[in-house]
């Protein structure tokens, strides 16, 4: 009995910071594109610098998939997003009334990445490399706009065929570091990456660039944006669509931009991402056959 | 003589049916992928060995609400999934509740989650009831089987002209089912607890989300801090997981973490209306519809494909392994603490959800269908083994003095064939499901169809996925009842 008397004014204790306040919280999640620890870090800042601006009790929540960030989204579990190019598109159809309102200023020209094993033996160029065909290839998560969407699009454009007819393995790593380290170790010879994970992680040295390095470079289009539901003057007060919009734009904490990395951010709005949308239409990734 | 003859001819028909399988198996093998794709897996596995020796929980706040989460899903999972599998099973003998039950368990917890966390968010709802619904098919089943196994004597003693049902029931019927029933209920809830770690790898907030976490990037201290957890959770289950105990932990589970989901009606409605499939929702033309048909079919042909494909090989890999290690927990071949280290191996094995094992393995091997086959093999053959090891202690020993392989070969496999065929024909369905499931993680069974399509938001043709592998659960459960009437007319 008295152990039993233990366990419940443990669990109690727990039981207290469980509970919810009746406040209206402000909670935004990110898509997990990349090593879970640097996005928590990285999100935890923006969670502090929002809710200074703000005045309000912010925070971010972090989830395991692209479409789990988008449902999170759609159910109001969050209100705020920063979303890829493709998950955007998704979201903002999934959820009516929702906006883009700010990019990174480098997502303005983003690029993806196509990076080769050592052994491989590929050489870096500036046309398509069309020596890829038969190689093993790894993109980051399916759902994603420069791990997945860009470069399959300009691998169906040389090919005019499937990645899965070109390559002899497909895979999907889930995110851009998985991607880098995949490829580092052999498992796949060649991996489609965001170009700012990847520059991040060789300027950290976290990359052998004796065992991987890029061999082509596509052409830029718009990538990630916040993304902020319809209805947030509704629920958090009239004005607070055009704050949050403002704090976003004026965030200049150097050390928040290093970590994402960007260096700043610049006014977006949803026809940005129209580009977006018609490529992923053209390569049946969004309903159209 | 008769009977003698009937012996011979029979084990002469389960000879066949073997060898059929393993031929159907080596048959799979060849056309399976099963490279190992990393360039030097012996790295990896050096770091993780490394990790497994300085265990380190990095946050004790975080430990400790992943444990809870882990525990209360667990436990609201199996007790409302116990009632609702009572239930079915004092009404086991209508049809359309086995049809209910068999339907319910046909699809795996994971493909219910992704479902549930699309109704009511990622919240303690679509956890428990991902648990649930899977989980009181099962135990219909197995409750069902028990009430019917049991000497039906009493129940026809008491036949005057009030025989009512219930009372009926609970007096004559029950009682006699009852203790088998609570053991196999303690059984479901390490399978629960298990369950509750594999949601966490796709976003509830159990040990297996940090465990995914912490086994992506690679810091495996931290991951083998979270797998002497879950260890311990099981292990502990046999001092906690009481009858007695349980009337102030199910309580307390439902208040420390009360079972809540995000419902908004707009939503629930959106969901509905995208189930519906896409060419009748949209109202699209002939020739795009078609399109759209065959690009289904497509998906449903390979995934159901490399689905029976993997399935096939890991029966017979399971059973081998089964036959062997089996001799780990067996009185006619180890004993004291020889046959306790046995046992531990066996049971830490089976403590390891095989998504667990699949996710470890990809790791070492790089992608191919060769992690898959090794994690479901180790697992379930795992399970089969800690049970027919504990069933071989019923077999009176040999009457021959042998050596240990004569023994192996001449007396323990020939008596126990019967009962390890029959065990290996009641995986057979829990395998397949797995297998379907497994495609998550990036093998093309079909649940790395039905992972796309929750990713791109088609949740028509996920569902329609969802079924394609249901029915192949279900083929699988009715082929080996077949063989196992056939073959094991005692089983």
């Amino acid at each position: 009995m008295r152990l039993l008397t233990a366990i419940l004014t443990l669990l109690a204790s727990v039981y207290t910071f469980a509970a919810d306040s009746d406040r209206p919280q402000f909670t935004f999640t990110a898509i997990p594109d990349q090593n879970e620890a640097e996005l928590v870090r990285r999100f935890q800042q923006v969670a502090e610098y929002l809710g200074e601006e703000l005045g309000a009790d912010v925070k971010y929540i972090p989830v395991k998939s692209y479409p789990a960030a988008i449902t999170a989204f759609r159910n109001n579990q969050v209100q705020l997003a920063w979303f890829g190019g493709l998950s955007g598109v998704q979201a903002r159809k999934a959820v009516p009334g929702s906006e883009a309102i700010a990019q990174g200023y480098e997502d303005q020209f983003f690029k993806t990445y196509l990076i080769a094993h050592r052994d491989a033996g590929l050489e870096a160029s500036d046309e398509f490399p069309k020596a890829i065909a038969g190689k093993t290839l790894t993109f980051g998560s399916k759902g994603s706009t420069s791990g997945r969407l860009m470069p399959e699009f300009y691998i169906r454009e040389a090919f005019n065929e499937a990645p899965r007819e070109v390559f002899s393995r497909v895979g999907f790593s889930g995110d851009h570091s998985r991607t880098i380290a995949l490829v580092q170790s052999g498992a796949y010879e060649v991996g489609a990456v965001n170009y700012a994970v990847w520059d991040k992680a060789v300027a950290s040295g976290e990359v052998d660039t004796d065992l991987v390095s890029v061999i082509w470079t596509t052409p830029t289009y718009a990538d990630y944006q916040w993304t902020v539901r319809g209805d947030v003057d509704e629920q958090f007060g009239p004005g607070f669509k055009e704050k949050l919009t403002r704090a976003l734009l004026n965030l200049e904490d150097e050390s928040i931009l290093q970590s994402f990395p960007r260096s700043g951010f610049v006014p977006a709005d949803n026809d940005t991402y129209q580009a977006i949308e018609n490529t992923a239409k053209s390569i049946g990734l969004l309903d159209d056959f | 003589m008769s009977t003698a003859i009937g012996f011979l001819t029979q084990t002469r028909s389960l000879r066949k049916l073997t060898f059929y399988f393993a031929l159907l198996a080596v048959a799979c093998l060849a056309l399976a992928d099963i490279d190992i794709s990393t360039g030097s897996p012996g790295h990896e596995l050096w770091l993780m060995g490394r990790g497994l020796l300085t265990p380190q929980v990095p946050d004790w706040q975080q430990w400790l609400d992943a444990v809870i989460y882990t525990l209360t899903f667990s436990l609201q999972g199996v007790v409302l999934a116990a009632a609702v599998g009572f239930l079915f099973a004092v009404y086991y003998h209508l049809t359309w509740v086995r049809v209910v039950a068999a339907l319910l368990r046909s699809v795996h917890e994971v493909f219910w989650a992704l479902i549930f966390i699309q109704i009511f968010g990622i919240s303690t709802l679509a956890g428990v009831l991902a648990i649930v619904l899977p989980f009181s098919g099962t135990m219909a089943k197995v409750y069902g089987e028990q009430l019917e196994e049991i000497d039906s004597r009493p129940a026809r003693a008491v036949h005057d002209r009030a025989e009512s049902g219930l009372s009926h029931f609970f007096y004559t019927r029950l009682p006699l089912a009852l203790h088998a029933m609570r053991n196999y209920t303690a059984y479901r809830m390490e399978c629960a607890i298990r369950s509750s770690v594999v949601l966490g790898f796709i976003g509830l907030p159990t040990l297996g989300f940090h465990l995914e976490t912490a086994l992506r990037t690679g810091e495996y201290s931290a991951a083998s801090a979270l797998l002497f957890t879950l260890l311990a959770l099981i292990y502990s289950l046999r001092y906690w997981f009481r009858a007695r105990l349980l009337w102030v932990l199910v309580p307390l589970a439902f208040f420390v973490r009360p079972v809540s989901g995000d419902w908004h009606s707009a939503n629930f409605a959106q969901f509905l209306r995208d189930c519906i499939p896409a060419p009748l929702r949209e109202d699209w033309a002939l020739e795009k519809s078609g399109r759209w048909l065959l690009w289904l079919g497509e998906q449903i042909g390979a995934g159901a494909w490399n689905t029976v494909l993997l399935a096939q090989i890991v029966l017979v890999l399971t059973g081998l392994f089964a036959l062997l290690t089996s001799t780990m927990n067996s009185s006619h071949f180890v004993s004291g603490w020889r046959r306790r280290l046995g046992d531990g191996f066996l049971l830490v094995l089976r403590s390891l959800p095989e998504y667990l094992l699949n996710f470890i393995f990809l790791i070492v091997l790089g992608p191919s269908m060769l992690p898959a086959i090794l994690a479901m093999t180790l697992h379930n053959g795992a399970i089969i083994g800690h049970l027919l090891g504990k069933h071989s202690d019923e077999v009176a020993p040999a009457v021959m003095e042998s050596g240990p392989l004569s023994r192996f070969a001449y007396f323990y496999v020939p008596t126990l064939y019967q009962r390890f065929l029959a065990y290996c024909f009641y995986r057979w369905e829990i395998i397949i499901r797995e297998t379907a499931m497994l495609g998550v993680l990036g093998i093309p069974t079909l649940g790395f169809y039905i992972d796309s399509a929750f990713e791109f938001l088609r949740f028509d043709v996920a569902l329609i996925l969802i079924a394609a592998s249901a029915v192949l659960t279900l083929c699988a459960d009715s082929i080996a009842r077949r063989l196992r009437r056939q073959f094991l007319p005692a089983y």
